[in-house]
């Protein structure tokens, strides 16, 4: 599935065969920076131009249209005709932009088609009057080697000129990546946030009666796209982490009734068992650099945090106080470890250094705190609170700023989005027939959503920004 | 014939591996009359073999105990449930058990089973401490996975909270 790179291409040269010379421009390297227009206020990390409003992306979000992308000859590849694959591509790219909740995309009744030598010079004008403040054009090309050249152009409407370009060659079976690459692109330029579209979530599909719920490994693309089993539900699986490499997930199963933390590494299906002898091994979490795992081990019922080197070996301890200490999280320099512990009485949060030491509360609201989450961009942890309910809420790692996200009648176990700024977790219903689905839900707490996954899920772990 | 020999040899595989694995001397594999006649039993009451896992949940006052919300101390009811287990426990010495440890849904996974655990070893210790030996216990944490009451009620709740022995085939 992964065998194919993934480079990022020179448009120029992939458009050279049918692009009107006049409309190309003249830097032949992927996605080049534009300049700055005159008297444009730049936004932070950005060259200036059209910027998103993040805050108020609610009340405002963005308008834009993708048209259906064209191709420069109607082609069958294995994943349908390149005409029929140019319509999907701007359905992804429209479903990703519309789901982070700054943008408004025209609907489909709005979209004039375009004909693939407008690719790279659009109608501005009649965008425009459709209400479009940014555009997306590119094409789709079968390269009859089973791969397709996808191009991706993000236009500025008003001011009439190109912001951003990117074009990626790939296996055609892997075509929604380019969508998710496309949409990143115009994401990260007009927002100035992180990439999150191109990336995966393991968590655990669950089936079968509440009293003996059937749990597999799984992962899919972050959209609820590409999903497929990682362990046949034979064993009671929980908690899944993907490596920071995205090759490995560790997690918790009761094989041979021991549970216990597996790493399992997704291409080869072989894992190993990385703590032995414990009653109980739990709530595994990758370092940074994806060469420790902290996880949690109870002895005689007293449980604390432990690092071991993922590959296996010796376990250090890093907490000895009594009581329950579980559900760490790395800060993303590695430096910092955030864990929940009932050692005052209730579930509170603590923040300690790496190897243990300097542990400190974090929390002191009313109610309990568990699951904290560090998140990748540093600067929040979010965290399940249980009173008056369980929601997933977010403060800064000092524990300032407090602020619930989420209202569900059992809201759980939060994971970042790679950009820091989307939080999924999963949500419960209450009585006999009751559910975990996922859901997921932005900073502001206002734009939630449920994952389309084919079954009920728990227990999401988003990973990093697909590299390969 | 030849699949009750099989079942036997291993049974004896499994207690010697078990002993070892604690340093404690081999057990002897139980003598033939103390076998259970199957896993599930048939439920025919007469034919209970003693010493068997039918025979333990006819002869103790009941094999689970319960918890107060987010508690793990054993309270008046388990301790008399726990003392005929014990009994029975220390007249079948070489009867190994399995304390199952169980919380309601109205908490995070990771936290209820490390619960789970808790209780479990709440009712391993009270065990030992009343003569058992805590080598022939072993515990296990389901955490919230394994509910047998299934509403989202009070109720319920308090049948979920809960450690149960059971003795091993």
């Amino acid at each position: 599935m992964m065998t194919k790179g993934f480079p990022l291409i020179a448009l120029m040269m992939a458009l050279a065969p049918a692009a009107n010379a006049q409309t190309t421009p003249p830097v032949p390297e992927p996605a080049p920076t534009p300049a700055p227009a005159p008297g444009a206020t730049p936004a932070p990390g950005q060259s200036g131009g059209l910027v998103v409003d993040v805050e108020g992306g609610i009340s405002a979000p963005m308008g834009i249209a993708i048209p259906a992308l064209p191709t420069p000859e109607v082609a069958s590849t294995a994943a349908g005709s390149t005409d029929q694959l140019g319509k999907q591509l701007s359905d992804v790219i429209t479903a990703d932009l519309k789901n982070s909740g700054l943008f408004k995309p025209l609907p489909a009744g709005q979209l004039m088609p375009v004909p693939f030598a407008q690719a790279t010079a659009p109608d501005f004008g009649g965008w425009t009057s459709r209400g479009a403040t940014a555009l997306v054009q590119g094409y789709i090309r079968a390269n009859g080697n089973g791969t397709v050249t996808v191009g991706c152009y993000l236009y500025d409407t008003a001011a009439q000129r190109e912001l951003a370009r990117q074009g990626y060659v790939l296996s055609v079976n892997e075509w929604r990546r380019a969508a998710h690459k496309c949409a990143d692109m115009v994401y990260t330029r007009l927002t100035g946030e992180g990439p999150y579209f191109d990336s995966r979530v393991v968590y655990v599909s669950e089936t079968g009666p509440k009293g003996k719920r059937i749990k597999r490994l799984a992962v899919m693309d972050q959209d609820g796209f590409n999903g497929r089993f990682l362990t046949n539900g034979q064993t009671i699986v929980l908690t899944p982490q993907l490596s920071p490499d995205q090759r490995r997930v560790a997690y918790l199963s009761y094989l041979d009734k021991k549970p216990t933390i597996y790493v399992l590494d997704i291409a080869s299906g072989k894992q190993h068992r990385l703590v032995d002898n414990v009653s109980l091994a739990l709530a595994p979490r990758f370092s940074p650099d994806g060469r420790w795992i902290l996880y949690s081990m109870s002895q005689a019922g007293n449980t604390d945090l432990y690092k071991i080197p993922a590959d296996g070996g010796t376990s250090q301890r890093l907490t000895s106080a009594p009581g329950i200490d579980t559900g760490g999280s790395w800060s993303p320099d590695g430096s910092k470890i955030v864990f929940e512990s009932d050692r005052s009485g209730t579930q509170q949060l603590y923040v300690m250094n790496a190897d243990g030491s300097s542990q400190q509360r974090i929390s002191f609201g009313s109610g309990r705190y568990a699951t904290p989450a560090w998140s990748p961009r540093g600067d929040l942890i979010a965290f399940t609170k249980i009173g008056g309910g369980f929601h997933v809420g977010i403060m800064s790692p000092s524990g300032g700023g407090e602020k619930m996200l989420t209202d569900g009648w059992q809201d759980e176990a939060p994971s970042w989005a790679p950009n820091g700024r989307v939080i999924m977790f999963f949500r419960s219903t209450e009585g006999g027939s009751g559910v975990a689905d996922l859901w997921s839900v932005d900073l502001t707490g206002v734009n939630e959503r449920r994952l389309p996954t084919p079954f009920d899920g728990s227990d999401p772990s988003w990973g990093p920004i697909r590299k390969d | 014939m030849a699949r009750m020999t099989t079942k036997l040899i291993l049974l004896a595989t499994l207690v010697a591996a078990a002993g070892c694995a604690h340093k404690r001397p081999p057990v002897l594999p139980p003598a033939a009359g103390d076998q259970p006649t199957g896993s599930t039993g048939n439920g025919d009451a007469g034919s209970i073999v003693p010493g068997s896992a039918e025979d333990f949940k006819r002869s103790v006052m009941s094999d689970t105990i319960h918890f107060a919300l987010d508690q793990y101390d054993i309270d008046a009811t388990s301790r008399s449930i726990l003392d005929s287990q014990a009994a029975w426990l220390m007249k079948w010495p070489d009867r190994r058990i399995t304390i199952e440890g169980h919380a309601d849904e109205r908490g995070t996974r990771e936290y209820n089973l490390a619960l789970g655990d808790r209780r479990a070893n709440a009712a391993k210790n009270y065990l030992a401490a009343r003569g058992v030996n805590a080598a022939r216990i072993n515990t296990i944490s389901y955490g919230k996975e394994r509910p047998i009451a299934l509403g989202s009620d009070e109720a319920s709740w308090a049948q979920n909270r809960r450690a149960v022995t059971v003795v091993l085939q």
